[in-house]
């Protein structure tokens, strides 16, 4: 439980530090970004476990359930974004990675694929 | 980005209902069942593919995947893995240095006996899988031990299981053996336990994930895994012996692998192929 607790920690100063310098990214570079994370297999490689409605999804998995109706589904970003952050918070046996506690994503890059989800 | 090695190993076996009826009885000494577990593990998937024999689960995911199989049928008209067969069969009769053969090391010369295997050896206290055998045969004759994974121990062991076809796994825990149990215990955590960056456990994928896609690929049911190995999977082009596959699944959680034949990794074989008693021996396999 240490263990976790020092990883958390760690991973939440990590996530200042990443955030600190200011970014002029543009919405179109946001969502690019956000899509790459999305196919991208050492990236989220959400695309094996998540259909989603993207021309150049190729054969996507159905672990998880599709990208569909986002926006009407998580009114609350907030809740998406922590569901990408730590799927096993809700849910401790998921399948799903937690993306963010684990530092397979940087916080920015969980910022930009909720853009990116978020469109459908 | 950064591959959290020992810090993310969850030790706490937390399951949903219907997991924790297909994980059977307990996770303590006390309380575990390995007979209940193997009941519980096949009525799970008598009732989630209700169509499918059980005794068709040594054919791993073409046992609940149409689409697959049809392929699989095809392949295995002309069997990758006949010449490793043969050849197998050239190693395990070729004589040591000293006169003496792979005949010598085993219970009726070696023949017809992968049913048997992995078992726990009391005197030894640890559980002994047969490619270990294989080469403690060599080295007790002064032969240089085989690497693990591939290649000729792959290919005896092909031969072994070759010769063994349609006899039914009996893998016993003894009566009141607690070293015994352990080790099936700690087979069983292994495979339930989650694990690595990705935070997945075997049984993620081997349970929940049956035959559901990961992208293109299709994990197949933990039922029956041991049977049909060493497996000639067309992504290796060769044959290889199940620790080989234990090591690339359990690299794909992101954790750093165990080694071949660790501990852990034959008492996850002694648990698995205890699950699979039943099930005949229908080894070499081929997988995509
Ligand atoms: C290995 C499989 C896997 C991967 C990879 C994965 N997910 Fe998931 N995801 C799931 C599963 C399974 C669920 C269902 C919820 C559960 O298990 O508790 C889920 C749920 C979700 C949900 C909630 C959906 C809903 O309808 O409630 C969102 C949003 C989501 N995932 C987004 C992502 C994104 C974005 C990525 C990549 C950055 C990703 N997932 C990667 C398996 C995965
Ligand atoms: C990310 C998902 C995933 C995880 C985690 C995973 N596997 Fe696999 N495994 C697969 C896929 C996909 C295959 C190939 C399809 C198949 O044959 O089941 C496979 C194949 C196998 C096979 C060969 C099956 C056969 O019929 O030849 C064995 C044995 C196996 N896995 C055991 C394990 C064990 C033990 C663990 C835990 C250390 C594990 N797997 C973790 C996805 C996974």
């Amino acid at each position: 439980m240490r263990k976790l607790t020092t990883s958390m920690c760690a991973a939440g100063l990590l996530a200042l530090i990443a955030t600190a310098p200011a970014s002029a990214a543009t919405v179109d570079d946001v969502i690019a970004e956000g899509k790459a994370v999305y196919m991208g297999k050492s990236r989220g490689n959400c695309i094996s476990c998540h259909q989603i409605n993207d021309p150049d999804a190729n054969l996507p998995g159905n672990q998880g359930p599709p990208m569909v109706a986002m926006a009407q589904r998580f009114p609350d970003k907030r809740l998406l974004r922590a569901q990408i952050w730590d799927a096993s918070k809700t849910n401790p046996i998921t399948i799903m990675p937690p993306l963010g506690k684990h530092w397979i994503l940087s916080e920015e890059e969980i910022d930009a694929v909720v853009e990116y989800i978020y469109q459908f | 980005m950064r591959i959290i090695k020992n810090l993310t190993i969850g030790m706490s076996l937390i399951m949903g209902s219907q997991l924790v009826a297909a994980a059977g009885s307990g996770t303590t000494l006390d309380t575990v069942n390995p007979e209940a577990d193997r009941m519980a593990l096949r009525s799970y998937y008598q009732s989630r593919f209700p169509d499918s024999e059980l005794s068709d689960y040594v054919n791993g995911i073409y046992a609940v995947d149409a689409d697959s199989r049809s392929q699989w049928e095809e392949l295995e008209e002309f069997p990758p893995y006949e010449f490793d067969v043969e050849e197998g069969e050239r190693l395990f009769n070729t004589p040591f240095a000293n006169g003496k053969g792979y005949a010598d090391c085993f219970e009726n010369g070696g023949i017809g006996i992968r049913q048997n295997f992995p078992y726990w050896n009391k005197e030894q206290g640890t559980v002994k899988t047969l490619e270990q055998e294989i080469n403690e045969c060599r080295e007790n004759n002064g032969e240089a031990p085989l690497k693990w994974g591939k290649g000729a121990i792959a290919k005896v062991s092909a031969y072994m299981a070759w010769t063994s076809r349609g006899k039914v796994f009996d893998i016993k825990i003894p009566e009141g053996d607690k070293e015994a149990l352990a080790a099936y215990l700690d087979g069983k955590e292994f495979f339930y336990t989650k694990r690595g960056q990705l935070n997945l456990s075997c049984s993620n994928c081997h349970l929940q994930g049956s035959n559901i896609r990961i992208r293109a690929d299709l994990a197949g049911p933990a039922l029956g895994h041991p049977s049909h190995f060493p497996v000639f999977r067309s992504k290796w082009g060769e044959l290889g012996t199940l620790h080989r596959r234990y090591k690339g699944c359990h690299q794909d959680s992101r954790s750093k692998p165990l080694d071949m034949q660790s501990t852990t990794f034959r008492n996850l074989e002694f648990f698995q192929t205890y699950m699979s008693n039943g099930l005949v021996v229908n080894g070499p396999g081929s997988r995509k």
